[in-house]
């Protein structure tokens, strides 16, 4: 094996075992930017050794056993600095924890919930708490978000230590919540994991591989948290959701970079290994026997689609009805356009545009094109040219989508026909 | 990166047996299988019967010729196959390092790994876009389109 060889083993292994690594440090020292910096040594310490001694049998073992003696190496300096200061008059041996007990004793999946759990925490900022996340929980490198992010390096650099000086400041325990604060604090974490998702997924640029791999790591630490917590069934939702939405990564751009919507997307291109796990991450939710949540009835709206072999076959009264539910737990003006769409599919458009006319004095859709488009089809569908033309005009006067525009200005044309 | 982790048959398990052993085998490779979950790495995972059970298909100037198994040369046959999610070859290579042996301690086995192609690993021109039709859905169906935008 070459340097460069073991080098990469080196970070496969990191990839592997460096958010275990922390957080079980994490456990000992009770500050996470403090076992993150022991989980870094141990990093550095295999760096200088492996290439000569070959990577051991059981490098994750290796790495925390040398984290570990440097967290023994802290608590003396830091045992002995104190009793320097204080100049103590009894000399005695302050014993050293221990330390092999502590990390055998407990689950290491405690340790992994508290460190996703603390990473996420309310004190710190979404963009701190996605950093930290990605950062601690997922093992990438600042130059690795930052390239994610197409920020500085040194932004994110900055955003990570003051995120963990945040959490010190604060004394932010490493545990998991219990309780009421319990629902709240894992609420951050599935919001954090979405916003990762979202931020890879509503890339519009194909170029830099890093915004994919916001995707896959966003799944990965879903799916992760899943097995943590198996019994909460909104983590089996957002599984669900960002399986099946990822399954259409490849189906929702045409050759030349285009978006290809939803309906019109080719579904024998959909990824049906994440259909599948979707749809099993949905049944999970479900068979939990509690109302759906926001997130699993996101991923049921999406599981429809998922189901229907063509587009002709979407099940839009179920999906109407699912509507209803996401409006009524979480009312948006957008959701609630969306339920318009749905119900004019499944029971006719004069039902539809009865809702979206209950949104035209909407602040918040002002200047928002999709509703005098939504509007304008239905009209159309009812006959109503005339005033279909005005909101196919207004809609292109809303857009800044040249092809977007040009469609529309079409409609409205064919409209006075 | 998607990685095809393809387990290479051998006589027993072209046999079809499960030989002395099997028991403690299969609850390793269980336990193999859950930490890779747990790690947010497994897709999915299968084994597969003897090659006795399957059949070939062989594609010759239009026209097919089917042949029932059994195959020869186990070691080019598969046994079983994991599709992981992993960050880099090496991150699968890690992962495959840490199975059980895979036919008890003292069977030689192997495990093949693969790289799984991407959309994005293809030219955008192999995948010819039906231009018109797909042109005259989207101003059939603006509609539909609003309902994909706002999700």
């Amino acid at each position: 094996m070459t340097v460069a060889d073991t080098h990469r083993a080196i970070e496969a292994v990191w990839r592997i075992e460096s958010a275990k690594l922390v957080a079980g440090l994490a456990r000992i020292v009770r500050d996470i930017g403090l076992a993150e910096e022991l989980a870094q040594d141990a990093l550095v310490a295999a760096l200088e050794q492996w290439p000569e001694s070959g990577v051991p049998d059981n490098p994750g073992a290796w790495l925390m056993a040398t984290g570990k003696h440097r967290a023994i190496d802290r608590i003396r300096r830091a045992k002995l600095l104190e009793r320097k200061h204080e100049e103590l008059a009894a000399q005695q041996e302050t014993a050293v924890p221990d330390l092999d007990a502590a990390i055998e004793d407990e689950d290491m999946g405690d340790d992994l919930l508290r460190l996703m759990f603390t990473a996420c925490h309310p004190v710190l900022s979404p963009e701190a708490r996605v950093a930290l996340t990605l950062r601690l929980v997922g093992g990438l490198t600042t130059d690795e978000i930052a390239r994610a992010y197409l920020a500085p390096e040194a932004t994110v650099a900055q955003r990570i230590v003051r995120a963990k000086r945040t959490l010190a400041e604060a004394h932010v325990p490493f545990e998991v919540p219990t309780g009421a604060e319990r629902a709240a604090r894992l609420s951050s974490v599935l919001e954090v994991l979405y916003l990762i998702f979202n931020e890879g997924y509503s890339a519009t640029s194909g170029d830099d591989l890093m915004r994919p791999a916001l995707c896959e790591e966003a799944l990965r630490l879903g799916r992760i948290l899943a097995e943590l917590v198996p019994r909460e069934p909104e983590v089996h939702g957002l599984v669900a959701l960002m399986e099946i939405q990822a399954s259409r990564s490849a189906a929702r751009t045409g050759p030349s970079g285009e978006p290809v919507t939803l309906l019109d997307q080719n579904r024998a291109r959909w990824d049906w290994v994440l259909v599948g796990r979707g749809l099993a991450a949905l049944e999970r939710a479900e068979a939990l026997g509690v109302a759906l949540g926001p997130y699993a009835l996101q991923a049921a709206i999406a599981a429809c689609h998922a189901r229907a072999r063509t587009a002709e076959e979407t099940d839009w009264v179920r999906m109407a009805a699912l509507y209803d539910g996401l409006a009524q737990l979480v009312p948006s003006p957008v959701v609630e356009l969306n339920r318009a769409v749905a119900l004019s599919m499944a029971f006719g458009p004069a039902v539809g545009l009865e809702v979206v006319d209950a949104l035209t004095s909407e602040p918040s859709l002002k200047g928002y094109h999709l509703l005098p488009t939504v509007r304008g089809d239905l009209l159309v569908k009812l006959g109503r040219l005339d005033e279909a033309r005005i909101e196919f005009e207004r809609a292109a006067s809303m857009t800044r989508n040249g092809i977007v525009r040009t469609v529309l200005l079409e409609r409205a044309a064919a409209c006075s026909r | 990166m998607r990685f095809m982790v393809m387990l290479k048959a051998t006589k027993t398990t072209e046999a079809g047996i499960f030989p002395e052993g099997s028991k403690e085998l299969f609850a390793a490779m269980g336990r193999y299988n859950e930490e890779m979950v747990k790690a947010g790495v497994m897709l999915a995972g299968e084994g597969l019967q003897p090659s006795s059970k399957g059949a070939r298909v062989k594609f010759s100037g239009g026209k097919r010729t089917v042949t029932d198994g059994p195959f020869a040369e186990a070691k080019e046959l598969v046994a079983g196959f994991w599709l992981i999610q992993a960050k880099s070859k090496e991150e699968a290579i890690e992962w495959v390092k840490r199975c059980p042996d895979p036919m008890g301690e003292d069977v030689e086995a192997e495990i093949e790994i693969r790289q799984v192609y991407e959309a994005s690993d293809f030219p955008p021109e192999i995948f010819p876009a039906d231009e018109a039709a797909r042109e005259q859905e989207l101003r059939d169906d603006l509609q539909a389109r609003a309902a994909q935008a706002l999700r």
